[in-house]
Formats: C-alpha cells, structure tokens, sequence
C-alpha cells in the first residue's frame, strides 16, 4: 500500500509536499528531492542554493575507491534521501518484542529498563519523564546563553551564526561523501559558546529532544567562541540499530582565541551477523579547525561497531599556538572493517598536535590506521608525537598501519611510533590462574592496552565504554 | 611521445639481433609501457615523487634508442685502488667488461638470461620499459658452497656521449646453495640529464648470503631508478646499503621476498642532500614463511631546498607467525626550504609476530650544539660532528669490516 503510494507520488512532481507526516521523498537523488527536502524543512533560500551547488559539485565527482575496507556499490539512486519520522505504530511496543541478543548486551552494560525502550523508540510511560530532564537541562544552558538545538531549528533561529560557519571547515566542495552530506543532510546539531563561557555540563545528543531519527545524512556544527570550553558527547555505549546502511554524517568543529573543544564519541552502530551480513557503512567526515589563537581541539573516539567504518576527524591547526589531539580505540570483531585515523594539518606556529590511537583486531576483522601529519612551511617550532599500537587476535584478522608524514620546516619535530603485537600467553595464563575466566582476561588486557585513550573519556561514559571494549571481543578468543 | 617509443623501438630492433620470438615479448613489454605510460603522482607509489612530471621538467623530449654496437673505451683511473676485487663494468647500458680474474672459474657461471624467463606481466611501467629496451641479460650464476673471495665492484658508467636518453640495464644473480656475493654498485656518472632506469634480480637459494652496497656520490644531473628484487629462500641472508647523495633525482626500490623460515633482510640507507636533490627509499619487506626477520635503518640530511622520501612497507602474510620486523627513518631538516616526507606502513595478518617502526624528523639537536660548543667547538664543527655521528649509525651497521672502511673514506665519514 505504501509502496503505491510513493509509487504514484513520483508521478505526480510535486505532490510529495503534502501529507510529510507518513511519506518519504521518493527514491533518488536529483534537485527535486534537494529542493523537497529544503521545502519540508522552511530553508531560507540561501540554505537552498548552497545544497543545490553542492549537488552540482557531487555529480562531477567520483566516488573514492582507494581505502582498505572494499563494499559492494551503492546506488545513489535507490537510496531515500528524506524521510519523515516514524510513527510509534510501527515502532515495537514491548521489550519483548527486541532480538533477545541485543537485550542481553544491555544487561551487560547495565542500561536501565526505561533507557532501553527510550533507544529502541518505545512510547515510555509517563513516570519516566526525559522530557523534563531534558527541560531542566535546557534552563541551565539558556542561562548561560549556550545554544545547543538541532541544526533545523538553528538554521530559523540563529541563522546569522549558521551563515557564517556551516561549510567553514567541510566546504560544499570537499570530496564525495562530505559533498552528497552537504547536498543532503536532513538534521543534526548546534552547539553555540558565548565567549568566556565554560559550558557546565557534558552535552549530548543523548539529551536533545527529537534527536532521535535524525537519519542517514547527520550534520553538526559546533562553535566555541573566544575563550569558551565544551565537551560533547556523540552516541551512546548501546547498540544501536538501524535500517539505513550508509552514514554519511559532517561534523564541523570550529575553535575561536583560547577556545577548548573536546568532542567524544562511541560508535557502537550494527556491525552486521557473525559472517558479516548487514551491518552499517559508517562514512563520517570530522574535521576541526582551530581557527583561533591557543584554541585547542581534542577528538576522542571509540569504535566498536559497523561493518564497516571509514573516518579520520582531523584538526586544521590554523592559529599560533593552538592545540589538537586525537585518541582512539578502534575494535574490530568477526567481519567488520574500519580504516581510521586522523590529520593533523600543522599551519599556525607553535601548533602541537598528539595522537594516541589503539587497534584491536579479531575474529576475520581487517583494520587499518590511516593517518597525515603535515606540518607546513610557515608552522614553525611545531611538534606532533605519533603513536599508534595494534593488537591481533588469531591469524585470520589484519592490522595495518599507513601513516602520511610530511615535514617542511626545519624547526619543527614530528616522531612516530608503532607497534604491533598480540596479547602474550604470560599475560592470560597470569590472570587466569587468579581466577579470571578468559574472556574476563582478555577483556582486562584489553583494557589495560586502551588505557590511555579511556582516560579522555568523561567518567560516565568511560565506565561504559570498558563494558563495551569486553563485550565487543565477545567470542574471539578460544 | 608515444610515437617517438615506436620509431625508437623499430630502429632498436632492426640494429639489434633478437629472435622473432624475444621481439615479440619486447613488443609485449613495450605495449604495456605504451598502456601505463611514466607513473604520476597518482599512483600511490609515486605520491611524493611524480616520475612523469619530473622528467617533464628536467628533460623534457627523452630519446630511447641506445645503440648498444658502440664500443665505449674504458679509463682505468675510475677503478678503486683499494682493495682487490673482480668487476662488471657497464658503460651507458652495455656491458664492456666481466672479469673475475681472483676467482675459480667453474665456480661462477655467466650465462645470457633467456628472456622468455623473464615475468613480462608487470604492474611497474618503469619495468616494462626497461624489458623493451634493456640489451641482453647477463645472469651471473654463483655455484653451490662457493663464496667469492674477493669483493665484486659494479662500476656503472654513463659518458659524456648521453643526453637526454633513456638508459635501460638489467642484471640477474643466482646464488645457490651455502653461496656467497659481495657486491658494491658503483655509479660514476659523466653525462647530464639522461633518465637511468635499472634492474637488479638476486634469487638467494638456502643458506646463502648476498651483500649488495650501492655508492651514489657524484654530483650529476641524471634522473635514476633502480630497482632491486630479492628472493630469500630458508636460512638466507639479504645485506642492502644503499648511500644516495650525487644525481638530482633517485628512486631506489628494494623489494624482499622472505620466502624461507629463518631468511632474513637487512636494508640501511643514507640520505645526504643538498642544493634542490630528490631522493627516495622505497622498500617493501614480505614476509611469506614463519619465523623470518627483516631490519630498516634510513637516516637523511636534508639541507637547501632539497628533498627526501622514505617509504617502508612490512608485510607479514597470515602464514608468517613469529615474523620479526623493525623499520627507522630519521631525518634531519637543515634549511627552512628542505622536506621531508614518510610513509612507513605495516600490513599484518598474522597475530604472533613483533612489528614496529618508528619515524622521527627535525631540526638538529639545539642542547646538543650547545654542548658542544661550550667544550671549545665552533658551531660549524659542532653540527658536523653532529650530522657525521648521526649518519655513521648507518654505515657502522655495514657487516664487512673491509669494505666498510673503503666506504667511510669515500664518503668523507670518520
């Protein structure tokens, strides 16, 4: 019935705008769907024209082929570029109705009940209130004049703030993936510091009202003007599902004067059955600028889900003095696939840039590290410290390490390390004989071996991102 | 510049005797040349060293026909007194002199290589030229349990007679069982603005062991690449030393095949640059069989506006468990205009194996100069003293005591 009725809607032109509640564009990729998806959302016109040019800009394009992780084509064209959000009736009603493997890993990482119907879109009853939560939250932040709305709201609210910045960091003529999010995206966040302001508390999505559906084409645009700080937290430790396979989200961070922005993430997306059927494309591009003098951006990342995860949030270190650091624990199980890492574009003097990153793989996983450390002519007395260790569990995995140095300044100091190894017998043999069965051993090794990226997490978020690194090697070893 | 391959490539023919069936495969060879053309920076290989467009700048119009009947005299003057040793010498591409007058002679077997023998189907175009152009292989064949008394010296001479031409050479080593080489390339050039392009083939069986020192000291204009294979079967020891310094554009790639338990590579490069020089390391190590070690040490001094390159690639095969692995580029930038870019990579798929590598690059050391200084040194020794302890390192990991002396004084390193 659904199908005819889309069906019938691509004849008609421009018939799709009405009834928005229960249909989605119609299939495709073309300057209709652009201009339907802008329509729906009441886009001022130059919003418009800026996703229409980055469409003129994706059709020349091609898309990239040179990464380690192979994926079977994508037909643009048999993709939904909009579609509104589900309503409750088809969404599950009880727990019960959940794959019982997935309420299983919930137990394990000790997510409440009501939380667990919440990220699964089950109606929650009305004694569990996020809305006030949310609300409370909200009061704390206006106070401080701190924006923090979804990026459709920003763009009719602070459009000002969204002119000036969207596309700053990811122009519309970046490469494929950025270019069709630019063309494309339907929602995300903003996240707005007033100068001198120190955000007192962790932001979220988590907390966002209507965060949830914000579909395929994510976008989000963080701003901490001069002398603010903030750390936001990007996803959550619980699996999540979903039925669209290519992510493409943008992420835009920009940093004024003696601005701090810390931005986390755990990526826990569906990786796919254990012979690697299904499973998301998690194709994000992230990238900071330290626009400002002593600004310093900090990515921190842990990755344990999707098929297949391709990303490199990097930092353009454009003022004197400013700061970028990148730590990351990427794990890779069964047949999952990640080619990670990070850039750190060295332009200002005195910038310094670090970067931790931890590759676990297992199973028939295949992981790579993908980094640039470029330090430019002008970027005198700068210093990047490169380190990046992977772990191998069993001889049918992979674990590559490729990364880009590039020095033009004699008064600068790049030093790279890497390291490859596999957890040692001695090691297991020790914690198993005071107890520990071997999955708890592997999974404290493990941890141990993350250590230095965990720290950076914020302490909630750590104690769950722990559970996680353990559960996601569930059934490696042995 | 298609048609100039065509017309080159008929007049090398027609000058030369090759067999309809040796024709054909250099036909075949060229073909795919024509396919491929010079590698762009498009190539991954060639990111930091764009061949095509180097040659483009330098030399401009290359000419490839190189009439291999022209006898080229021979001035004793160039060989090293030094030490007594058998040698090759080739002058612009062409073989004028094999003498290994301090060995037993049923001990080596030189034979021409039958190019049907040759792997004609190469992703590498500059291999591809090089089998349609090159004259006959000679394979020097080192028979079993035989270790060659003396050093062998490669001198590679290009005289004044070449300009603006393509240069192809190839030479084939087989050393058998419980054999031994040491091999030191020597490359004296005299001619400006040629493209050089060589290829060096070594097949170790069991229990052998090559040592193979390549000297690039004086200052020329020609544009070079060589690349060297190596295939390690059980047991077997691959020594390369490779110092870079004189023509204003090199390639050096060495490519190791660890295809036997316990065979093992040892790969040390120098760097030493200047004026506006572009120099490259590429090497790839496999390792296809358990329990076999590959070690890389490059070191470069860059100063002016001169530019160094390392990429370093391990690969350990999922069959290669206990593979040991270590890779370590240091560079040192001396002028604001001087570069350098690396790419050391590592791609694993067996878990049991130790594989490191590190990379570091900067300025020289400001508390090291200070130090120095403040013990009566002017700041001009105290750096010299500094870049030659820094690139000694390399030379000290040289195994032949002899030869390492002959190298230290030839390159002015104490």
């Amino acid at each position: 019935m659904r199908d005819k009725q889309i069906e019938d809607l691509k004849d008609y032109k421009y018939g799709f705008s009405t009834d928005i509640e229960s249909f989605k564009a119609p299939k495709g990729l073309n300057e209709e769907v652009i201009r339907f998806i802008s329509n729906i959302k009441k886009e001022p016109n130059w919003l418009l024209q800026w996703r229409l040019k980055a469409f003129e800009r994706f059709k020349v394009l091609k898309e990239p082929d040179w990464q380690k992780p192979k994926y079977p084509k994508i037909d643009y064209q048999d993709l939904y570029y909009y579609s509104a959000p589900k309503s409750f009736k088809e969404k599950p009603k009880n727990l019960e109705d959940l794959d019982p493997k997935l309420l299983e890993t919930y137990k394990k990482l000790g997510i409440p009940l009501q939380e667990q119907k919440r990220l699964n879109g089950i109606a929650v009853d009305a004694v569990f209130d996020s809305v006030s939560v949310a609300t409370t939250f909200k009061d704390t932040l206006t106070e401080k004049g701190i924006i923090f709305c979804s990026i459709s709201e920003a763009i009719q609210k602070h459009p000002d703030l969204v002119k000036k910045y969207l596309g700053s960091v990811i122009p519309i003529t970046d490469h494929f993936f950025a270019t069709l999010n630019s063309a494309v995206f339907t929602d995300g966040s903003f996240v707005y510091i007033p100068p001198n302001v120190k955000c007192p508390m962790e932001l979220s999505t988590y907390f966002r009202i209507n965060a949830s559906d914000t579909g395929q084409f994510e976008r989000t645009l963080i701003i901490a003007d001069k002398g603010s700080y903030v750390s936001y937290l990007e996803g959550c430790t619980a699996p999540m599902r979903d039925e669209n396979q290519l992510h493409a989200a943008n992420v835009e961070l920009i940093a004024l004067d003696d601005a701090e922005i810390k931005y986390s993430t755990v990526q826990n997306w569906y990786p796919g059955d254990k012979d690697g059927k299904g499973g998301i494309y998690n194709f994000v591009t992230k990238r900071g600028l330290c626009k400002g003098k002593n600004s310093k951006i900090s990515w921190t990342q842990v990755e344990t889900g999707s098929a297949i995860t391709w990303k490199y949030p990097s930092c353009i270190l454009k003022g004197d003095n400013s700061i970028g650091e990148f730590y990351s624990i990427a794990i890779t199980n069964n047949h999952q696939k990640a080619d990670t890492g990070t850039k750190m574009i060295h332009l200002g003097k005195n910038t310094k840039s670090k970067i931790i990153s931890k590759g676990i793989s297992a199973g028939k996983s295949d992981m790579t590290y993908r980094g640039l450390v470029d330090i430019s002519k002008n970027a005198s007395y700068s210093t990047n410290y490169t380190q990046c260790d992977s772990l191998l569990m069993g001889n049918k995995c992979g674990a590559h390490t490729v990364p880009y140095i590039k020095n033009k300044n004699s008064n600068s100091n790049i030093a790279h390390e890497a390291t490859t190894s596999k957890i040692s017998e001695d090691q297991l043999h020790y914690c198993q004989q005071r107890g520990l069965n071997q999955e708890e051993a592997v999974g404290l090794i493990v941890n141990g071996f993350c250590k230095e990226v965990l720290q950076q997490l914020p302490m909630e978020f750590a104690v769950e991102a722990q559970k996680l690194v353990g559960i996601s090697l569930e059934g490696s070893v042995g | 510049m298609e048609q100039k391959l065509k017309t080159d490539f008929d007049k090398f023919i027609s000058t030369s005797n090759f067999s309809n069936q040796e024709i054909k495969l250099k036909k075949k060879a060229l073909d795919n040349f024509l396919k491929n053309g010079f590698p762009s920076r498009k190539l991954e290989n060639w990111k930091f060293s764009d061949i095509n467009q180097i040659i483009k700048k330098n030399i401009g119009e290359l000419t490839f026909y190189n009439d291999y009947k022209i006898e080229n005299e021979i001035n004793d003057d160039i060989f090293i007194k030094e030490i007594e040793h058998n040698k090759i010498v080739i002058v612009n591409g062409k073989v004028q002199q094999l003498n290994f007058e301090y060995e037993e002679s049923d001990k080596i077997n030189i034979t021409i290589l039958d190019i049907l023998n040759q792997n004609l189907n190469q992703d590498n175009s500059l291999i591809s030229l090089n089998n349609s152009f090159s004259n006959r292989i000679h394979n020097i064949l080192v028979k079993k349990n035989y270790s060659l008394k003396k050093p062998l010296i490669i001198y590679q001479i290009t005289n004044e007679k070449m300009s603006n031409t393509n240069i192809n050479f190839q030479l084939n080593f087989d050393l058998e069982e419980s054999s031994s080489i040491k091999i030191i390339n020597f490359s004296d050039d005299n001619s400006e603005k040629n493209f050089i392009n060589d290829l060096f083939n070594f097949n170790l069986d069991k229990n052998a062991i090559l040592k193979n020192y390549k000297i690039d000291k004086k200052n020329n204009t020609n544009i070079k690449y060589d690349y060297s294979s190596i295939i390690q079967k059980e047991n077997s020891i691959s020594e390369t030393f490779i110092f870079s310094s004189g023509s204003d554009y090199v390639k050096n790639e060495v490519n190791c095949n660890l295809e036997g338990k316990y065979s093992s590579a040892f790969i040390n490069g120098i760097h030493l640059l200047s004026k506006n020089k572009h120099h490259e390391i590429r090497t790839k190590t496999n390792h296809l069989y358990e329990n076999t070690k590959s070690y890389q040490l490059i070191k470069s001094v860059i100063d002016d506006s001169s530019k160094s390159v390392y990429q370093g690639k391990i690969y350990v095969d999922s069959k290669a468990q206990k593979t040991d692995g270590y890779q370590l580029s240091k560079a040192i930038l001396l002028n604001e205009q001087a570069e350098f870019n690396a790419k050391p990579e590592l791609e694993i798929y067996a878990d049991d194996v130790k594989c490191s590598h590190g990379s570091a690059s900067g300025s020289l050391d400001e508390d090291s100069i200070f130090y120095l200084m403040s013990r009566g040194l002017d700041q001009k020794t105290a750096k010299e003293l500094l870049i030659n302890g820094f690139l000694l390192d390399v030379v000290e990991k040289i195994t032949d005591e002899e030869i390492k002396k002959l190298i230290k004084n030839m390159i002015g390193l104490n």
